[in-house]
């Protein structure tokens, strides 16, 4: 029975922790296609920036991580700016297929570049002293480096809801999602406020990428490998949510690890039936709306 | 149900012959077909690779261009027809012909089963199903490597003579006529298909769903039923592919592979048969030529024409032809 909880306490420390990646690196995702309908399969690209960056930076130059994560978040966010005004923004009336021709083209190239920057084998993550090996939280030791990663993720995650919660810009996103038509009655800009959503997504996903650079692999074929987990956060969580993604991040991460970890034979095959199973059941996620 | 406009001169019956008709055009891939075989026999190889793309691209038309059903995991069925006919060379017997029609019929179940739970959705989500129903299958060949050989691919796959007659020859002679025979049997089939009433309610679901649900269509039936048929096709193309190469490996459910085929329709240009074998000839040959050169940026310079096709010549390559002939006619 011992060993039944520890297996348990394992496996739901371990899947919250990559949970917590997940969901910073999806919710941006979510909220833009909520805001604004727009198919971006290409958001990964944005998470797999910021764990090069992030890897490259402390492997290479020595920058402490914290420092090296703020830079990678700070620097994707405004190549996304960039992207978005020239390209993105030229696809906003466009068909759903248009969109995802566009965005896996962007993979494509994505891909190629990393490839041919950072070779094809995947980066390692030299952690710094202080996050290596386990801490003892009282009843049971863990490893240091994925409490550090909830701990931050919670932090970040609680700034966030209260930013989306209590400020006037967040106040301007949740409208515009609601209804954007009626937002943009009130004067609410929302071609600028889509930008910025979008810079701050790409941010948070880089975040993310860097954050979870050991968890979630830095390689050339990141955004097309963990592609399906994003969109399944996304989808299943429902369109626009902000709070969506976060359960089924939870249910994913956790779900994903303890099948790797009780049924390695079957591999991530029970999670796709469930995934698969929950959109039947509620075709527009757990929070969307009809 | 369909009333004629009295004014018309042309009866429905007639309207129906008419579009049936063949036009001289239309029999120019065919030309480049033969003249293939006889003027560059050594891309024979290459050639069956491009015909099975075609063929591919063709059941992805379906569809894609002319049900307007986006997915990214059409791989699936084209992988399950693959591994179907690798597995009954192995296991049943080698012979080429009941080969192809057990892949076809395997893969026809699997796309509608799968387009029976699927279809129910739409949108992003839809999108995203289709992508779980390639994962899921291609976790199912990874982890049943009793059966499929797993990351090592299914080895060992001999196929007997077509008929008793025909050997695959190692140039590739056989492989090239086999397929295009096959691909000229379905480009009949899918070309009876569009012209007919039924095809005819599929673009009208594409263009105008909840018309076509008021009118009475029943939409969901039609859209699976194509959809099994599409899948039933991409079996097809992937069995081809087992048989002539002889090799089934996990590639041929990639989401790569369903990536690159949507990438192929496309740059034909969709809705419109042709645009297959316009756009998988291209792709095929310059990915041959590029990829040797350079297969790194190879995925750079597809990226960047996707990009460009979505921005500038949405109808494709067949697209572009038409607005520089309507130019030409605008000009003379």
């Amino acid at each position: 029975m011992d060993g039944f909880f520890a297996a348990a306490i394992s496996i739901l420390f371990l899947g919250v922790s990559y949970a917590m990646v997940l969901y910073i690196i999806s919710v941006g995702l979510s909220v833009t296609m909520g805001l604004m309908g727009f198919a971006n399969l290409a958001h990964g690209i944005f998470a797999m920036a910021g764990g090069y960056l992030t890897t490259t930076m402390m492997n290479d130059y020595g920058v402490p991580f914290g420092v090296a994560l703020v830079f990678a978040a700070v620097a994707v966010a405004l190549i996304s700016v960039a992207l978005e005004r020239t390209l993105y923004s030229r696809l906003y009336g466009a068909g759903e297929l248009e969109q995802v021709l566009f965005t896996i083209g962007l993979i494509f190239m994505a891909v190629a570049v990393v490839r041919y920057v950072w070779g094809p084998l995947p980066q390692r993550m030299l952690l710094p002293e202080i996050l290596r090996g386990q801490i003892d939280l009282g009843f049971r030791v863990f490893p240091t480096y994925r409490t550090f990663l909830i701990v931050t993720s919670l932090a970040l995650i609680a700034a966030l809801w209260l930013g989306i919660e209590r400020t006037n810009f967040g106040a301007q996103i949740r409208a515009a999602v609601d209804n954007r038509r009626m937002a943009e009655s009130l004067g609410i800009n929302t071609g600028r406020l889509f930008t910025l959503t979008f810079a701050l997504g790409s941010g948070l996903a880089a975040l993310g990428g860097g954050l979870g650079a050991d968890i979630l692999a830095v390689e050339p074929t990141y955004a097309f490998e963990y592609l399906v987990y994003f969109l399944m956060v996304v989808a299943v969580g429902g369109l626009g949510s902000i709070r969506g993604p976060f359960i089924a991040a939870l249910f994913l991460g956790v779900g994903d690890t303890a099948c790797k970890y009780l049924v390695p034979e079957f591999g991530a095959f029970f999670i796709f039936v469930a995934m698969i199973g929950l959109l039947l059941w509620r075709p527009n996620g757990l929070f969307g709306r009809a | 149900m369909f009333r004629p406009d009295p004014s018309s001169p042309i009866s429905p019956t007639e309207q129906l012959v008419r579009r049936h008709r063949l036009h001289p055009l239309e029999l120019l891939p065919w030309l480049a077909v033969i003249g293939t075989y006889f003027l560059l026999p050594g891309y024979l190889p290459l050639g069956s690779q491009v015909l099975i793309m075609i063929l591919f691209a063709l059941s992805l038309d379906l569809i894609l261009g002319y049900a307007g059903i986006i997915t990214l995991g059409h791989a699936a069925f084209f992988g399950v027809g693959a591994y179907t006919a690798g597995i009954y060379a192995i296991h049943v017997t080698g012979e080429p012909l009941s080969g192809l029609v057990v892949a076809t019929v395997a893969a026809g179940i699997i796309g509608l089963i799968s387009g029976l739970i699927i279809l129910r959705t739409h949108g992003l989500t839809l999108l995203m199903l289709t992508l779980a129903i390639v994962f899921l299958i291609q976790e199912t060949a990874n982890k049943a490597g009793f059966i499929t050989g797993g990351a090592d691919g299914l080895q060992g796959i001999s196929m007997q003579q077509i008929f008793g007659q025909f050997r695959f020859d190692m140039f590739g002679r056989t492989a090239y006529v086999y397929s295009a025979i096959v691909l000229f049997l379905v480009w009949l089939f899918a070309r009876l298909l569009v012209h007919s009433p039924f095809g005819r309610s599929l673009t009208g679901i594409r263009e105008n769903i909840t018309r076509m649900h008021a009118i009475g269509t029943p939409v969901r039936r039609r859209l699976v039923t194509i959809y099994a048929i599409s899948a039933a096709l991409a079996g097809l193309a992937g069995a081809l592919l087992t048989q002539t190469t002889q090799f089934v490996g996990l590639s041929v459910l990639s989401f790569e592979r369903s990536g690159e085929i949507v990438i192929m329709l496309v740059l034909g240009g969709i809705g419109r048969l042709y645009g297959a074998f316009i756009g998988a000839a291209v792709f095929m040959i310059a990915k041959d030529e590029l990829a040797k050169a350079d297969p790194v940026f190879w995925y750079f310079w597809i990226g960047m024409l996707l990009v460009l096709v979505v921005m500038f010549a949405r109808g494709g390559i067949l697209g572009l032809i038409d607005q520089a002939l309507s130019w030409v006619r605008r000009k003379s």
